[in-house]
Formats: C-alpha cells, structure tokens, sequence
C-alpha cells in the first residue's frame, strides 16, 4: 500500500532500533509517554515496544478520546438516546463504553432506543432531514480531532434551518489534560511523544508550555512503526542534549500552526468549558468543550433533560494511575479478570486504543517477561 | 450467561457468540454429536459418516459486489460439509419473506441460489417458505441445510493438531466482510472489492487426498481468521503463531481496512479456507491448493506451538510479536 508500506519497512524499523540503542546511558531509565491513544495501540499492533532498548519505558497518555468520557455522561447518554422520539446517532466504538450501571448504548439499542452508528456526523444531520418527525442527536466525542467535523455540521444544521437536530457535547482538549498530568505530584515523564492527529488541527504551538515551564520534550509524531520510533530517537537526542524543544516528527501532515480554517470553526461553535470530568483524572479546568451560547438551541443538554449524575469510577480500577503512567495495566488487579474488553471495567480497557485494551489485546504474553 | 439482554455482539460471531451458544443453547440442547461444536456434525447411519449442518443467512444488502445472499447460502453451507471432510450431497433452503419483495427479486435471488447449487455439483432437494409482516425481516432471510458424505481419508480434530504442524491458508482474506460493508454505501468508499463468495469442495477435497497429514479444516467466516484460530488453539491446547506478512491480503483490502480501522484477520471470509498440516505436507499441500483457481492465492501463514498458554500471535515484521485474539464485539470503526 503506497505511502503506508515505506513508514513500515523492516529494513528502516531496525535501523532506527539499532540508533535508539546508541542514544541510551547502559542502566539509566527513561520514561516516556505517549499522548494519544492512536499510539498506544500501534506500538502494540506492531510489537514496537519489544524494539526499545531496556532503558526506555513507554507510558500510556490520555489520548484515547472514548475512555475519558466519565460514566455519568455516559448515562446522560443513554438516558436521551431512550426517549422515544430520539434517534441517537454516534462514531461506533462509543456504543461498547459501559456507564454507571454497567450498561452501554449498545445495550440501550438491545432494549429498544433507537440508536445508530454512523461515519461521520453528517451523516446524522442527514438522518435528521430524512426523519423530520423524530428528533435526532449526535454524540460528539473526541479531541480536537473530530471536533472540527462536529464544528461544521452544527454550522450546516444552521444554515439549514434544521429544528430536529442536536448535539451532546463531550468534546474535550489535549494541552489541558498533560498540564494536569504533569501537574500531578509523583510524575516522572522525561518527554512526550505529542499526538499526531490531534496536531493536524491545533498545530505544534499549544505544547510549547511542556517545554518552556516544564522543561520536558516533545515531538509530535506519525503512526507508523517508523514515525514512532523515529520521535524516540529524537526525545533521546534532546534528553542527551539537555534541550527541552518542541520538534514536528509528523511534518507530511502537521503544519505548526495546525489547520486554521478548521480552528476557526471550532471558536465560532465551541465555548471552553469551566472544567470537565475526565475518567480516570477526575475533573480538569477548561480541558472540555460546550456548544456556545449562539448554537444554545442545537445542543442535546439544553433540548433535554439530563441527570448530570457524577458517578465515582469504580475503587478497584487504577485506571488514573495507568493514565498518568504510574502503573502498568497489568498491575492492576482486576486487569483480565473483572476487567475485560468485553466487560470493561475501568475507562482504559473500553477502546481498542486504551492502554489495558491494547496490552490485553497485544500484549499478554509479555507481561511475565515485563513483570 | 450473565447478559439478560441479546444484542448485536452475540450476533458477530466472535467471544459473546460463543459464549451464546456454550452458555444457553449448549446447557439447554447437549448430546455428543453436538457437543464439539465444530462447523458440521458427523453423524454415523448403517455404517454411513455423513455430516450434517445448517446455517442462517441475514446479509444486507442482499446483492453485493461479488455476490448476492442466495449464492452466499448455498456457498456457505457447502464450505461446512466441505471443510468438514465431506462431500456435499444435498441441500435443503428456508426463504423467511417480507410482504412486499419484488417477485422478480425474488426469482433472481432463487436463480442465483440455483447457479450456486449447480456449481457446487449439489441439489437443493428440500425447502420451505414463510411470508412475515412488512419491516419484520429486513427483505429476506434463508437458512440452508446441508448433508454430506464423509471423506474416509479424512480424520479432522484439533486433537489431531501436533506442535510444528504448519497453517495454510488458500487465498487473500477479508474480501466478503469488506465487500459487504462498502456496498452498505454509509462509508462513501470508492473501492472495487468484490465478495470472494465461492464453493470449496473442490479445494478442501484435494486436501483430503493427503490423508492423516491433513490434520483439521475451516472456513474462516464471520469473526474472520483471527476468531477460527483462536477456537483451533483452544481445541487444540496449542499456539498458533503466525507470519504476519506472509497472510494474503489485496491491497484494495487493506486501503480499506486502513482506512477504517479495522483489522482484516478479523473481518469475514465466504470463500476461503484455513488448513493444519504435517509440517512434511505442506508443500504438497501448498500444490494442491494452488493447482485450483479458488486455491491460486494460497499461502503458508504459520505454525502450532506447543504452550501451556493457547494463543494466537502474529510474529510482525521487525521481530516484535502480538496477540491476534477472538473477536469482541463487532468491528466497529474507531473514531480516530
């Protein structure tokens, strides 16, 4: 497959293994995180992390926009999706997410809601002028990434006139969650392999705090086995260094100041939120996006009731601690026994791109080698 | 089972379907022909091994590119007898109607299913037919049944599986689920797959000609190779690790996969199969596949380990490995 086969060479993969093995101190130890969950999951996919020399550690970031969605809204969630004139539209991998009662969308569906997986949001702003009668609601969930996408329908469903049509808003933002991360007292990330999709909207500029009052590296990177690799080697050239930069490893796709035409949508249609609860962290101040006061009349939380219960995550799940790389998923205890991708427990088992979902899926055999 | 409600992931053919099946109808049906749950049941008369099966058919869109659900009925049914070791010898097929399907639809599809059969050198001998209320059955629904002569060379059990027995594989994987999911039109792909929608009695009776060094057999359908593999290690008892490069797959597939999210070792077959031989055979077994059209793709994927853990891993191309598990859920697109 053109420009996919070339960032997978075997060739190339080992000789950026073989460099990264220069670039260590024999018995020093590096941790290093990587923000997106897109990450998390290819390093397991491709076995990057047996690649690494024994001095470096890959810590599992936030960046997995389905597991930080707390359980409450994930009632809130279904409690719309079951009214009947509601047909409740969302990106497909939301409708496993268990919610307070350890039931899903999915399961909602199974009960009669009317609930629909769609591709793209527009495609629910489609169902909504097909269904003129039902009242039809987008669940937007993601980082910067999709909320763009989300941005331009509501824009559209303006422009349209559409009265049948709203969104439930659980957008969240990147920069403020590795502030909390970093803020978080037992720490001890050297750098950070900055997210790749997330960057092709907001650009390079919004990491450049890590650097300049942490003192910390980052390089946004790609997704392929090359492009990871490669953003290593570059944190292990600034940590010798002793430089602390924000470097673009992605440069095919991010431009530093990221996609102008799609961050001046989300300013149009999106306001920061106060803070929002993120699973596993807890609530972080303005890491969240509501829909703006101009757009009040296209938003699922003002067309209809919603609880807003906060429900606590559960107590035997350390999710938090995986999510700010202070444990390994499989120090959890109820990793693979209580907690499954099939009947998750905890947020970073939910995705395929969660940490212990990815471990889980990829990774098992390797633990007591790791451990 | 703990679930009191069935959705769509008992219905996908990877944990929760099994789970479905061991845990209600296994518990409420058992008997010892239907206990090893395999893809046909061998079932012994006067002497006579024949084995027996049925199968659902639910696709939508009921046309598609490659294929259509009547061809797919006929396909599917004849690929359980085949790779059970048998010869297909009659079928029998349940049309489950809406009101209101266009009659010429109808005998199209009906026509289509009778191509099949002839193809596949197998009569339908035997069918029925139910008209549902509008909106209660997504168009149509067939179900096939199927007997078949045993082959008396061939003796198929995971517990026939030895460690260093090698996976064969007859051709490119994913095309049907990919095909399927395209042809649904919500995904707005332009790429030309086609459904690999095909009869395998051809194929998986030349296997049979090797004898005890064809050790076990399958159609990797729904839940796709991933799902079959893992329900042979755990047969088994044994490993399974696989060449992660030398699985065949189009590169219009993988675009798509790519594209989507998806792992093609996970997305349905209808026209392929997967094959445990004695690591001496499998060359031989390689020239048999290959000699057919259906087997032109064939590949060598991997080998069964002996493991105190039965797994499925995928050894990848830079010495890193994986585990390839069963199916959870559908395959759902992620977001990003």
């Amino acid at each position: 497959m053109k420009y996919v086969d070339e960032y997978r060479s075997a060739q190339a993969v080992g000789a950026i293994a073989a460099e990264l093995r220069t670039l260590v101190e024999p018995g020093s130890h590096v941790k290093l995180m990587e923000v997106c969950g897109g990450h998390t999951h290819a390093i397991y996919r491709h076995g990057l992390d047996t690649l690494l020399p024994d001095e470096v550690e890959l810590v599992h970031g936030p960046g997995c926009p389905v597991c930080v969605i707390p359980m409450g809204r994930i009632d809130d969630a279904i409690t719309i999706a079951e009214r009947p004139e509601v047909i409740f539209t969302s990106f497909g991998d939301m409708l496993r997410v268990p919610g307070g009662r350890r039931r899903s969308l999915l399961e909602a569906k199974a009960r009669g809601a009317d609930v629909r997986i769609v591709y793209s949001p527009l495609d629910a702003l489609s169902i909504a002028r097909d269904n003129p009668e039902r009242e039809v609601v987008f669940f937007g969930v993601g980082f910067e990434t999709t909320a763009p996408a989300v941005a331009l329908t509501l824009l559209r469903a303006r422009e349209l006139d559409l009265r049948n049509f709203t969104v439930f808003c659980n957008h969240v933002l990147v920069a403020p969650a590795l502030r909390a991360i970093l803020d978080s007292p037992d720490t001890e990330i050297d750098g950070f392999i900055g997210p790749g999709h997330v960057s092709t909207v907001i650009g390079t500029r919004p990491y450049e705090f890590i650097a300049s009052e942490y003192h910390r590296p980052v390089v946004v990177a790609g997704f392929e086995p090359t492009d990871i690799l490669q953003a290593v080697a570059l944190l292990l050239h600034q940590l010798r260094e002793g430089r602390a930069e924000v470097e673009n490893q992605y440069g095919r796709v991010v431009r530093d100041d990221g996609n102008p035409e799609a961050l001046a949508a989300l300013e149009r249609v999106f306001t920061v939120r106060d803070d929002f609860e993120w699973r596993g962290l807890g609530p972080i101040p303005h890491s969240g996006y509501r829909i703006a006061d101009a757009f009040a009349d296209l938003d699922a939380e003002n067309r209809f009731e919603v609880p807003g219960a906060r429900i606590e995550d559960p107590k035997a799940c350390r999710c938090g601690d995986v999510l700010r790389g202070m444990a390994k998923p499989f120090e959890c205890s109820v990793f693979g026994t209580a907690c499954t991708p099939e009947k998750p427990l905890g947020t970073c088992m939910v995705s395929s791109e969660g940490a212990c979902a990815a471990y889980y899926a990829y990774g098992r055999h390797r633990q007591k080698v790791i451990a | 089972m703990s679930d009191d409600v069935v959705t769509l992931a008992h219905g996908a053919g990877g944990k929760a379907s099994r789970r479905l099946v061991e845990e209600l109808f296994l518990v409420e049906l058992r008997n010892p022909l239907l206990e090893p749950l395999a893809d046909a049941a061998l079932v012994s008369a006067n002497g006579t091994r024949l084995a027996f099966t049925t199968d659902s058919y639910v696709v939508r869109p009921l046309v598609f590119p490659g294929g259509d659900i009547g061809e797919l009925a006929v396909n599917g049914t004849v690929n359980d007898l085949a790779v059970s070791g048998s010869t297909p010898l009659a079928l029998t097929a349940g049309f489950v109607i809406e009101e209101g399907f266009p009659m010429d639809k109808l005998r199209a599809l009906a026509r289509s299913a009778a191509r099949a059969a002839t193809a596949a050198d197998v009569p339908i001998v035997a069918g029925d037919t139910k008209v549902v209320e509008r909106g209660a059955a997504d168009g149509l629904y067939i179900t096939t049944a199927g007997i078949g002569l045993l082959d008396p060379r061939a003796a198929l059990d995971p517990s026939c599986v030895r460690p260093g027995d090698r996976v064969l594989v007859s051709g490119s994987i994913a095309e049907h689920g990919i095909a399927v999911m395209i042809a649904r039109g919500n995904l707005e792909l332009e790429l030309d797959v086609d459904s690999d929608t095909a009869p395998l009695h051809e194929i998986a009776a030349a296997l049979c000609g090797l004898g005890a060094d064809l050790r076990w057999m399958r159609d990797p359908t729904r839940g796709g190779l991933a799902t079959t593999l893992n329900e042979l290690a755990a047969g088994a008892g044994m490993s399974v690790v696989l060449d992660e490069v030398a699985i065949p797959v189009r590169d219009n597939v993988r675009s798509a996969c790519e594209l989507l999210g998806i792992d093609p070792l996970y997305v349905a077959n209808e026209g392929k199969l997967v094959a445990v031989v004695a690591p001496d055979a499998a060359d031989a077994a390689l020239e048999l596949l290959r000699a057919h059209p259906l087997g032109a793709g064939a590949a060598l994927i991997g080998e069964v380990c002996a493991d105190d853990l039965p797994l499925v891993l995928a050894e990848t191309p830079f010495g890193g490995s994986r585990i390839v598990d069963m199916l959870v859920g559908d395959p759902l697109p992620r977001i990003c």
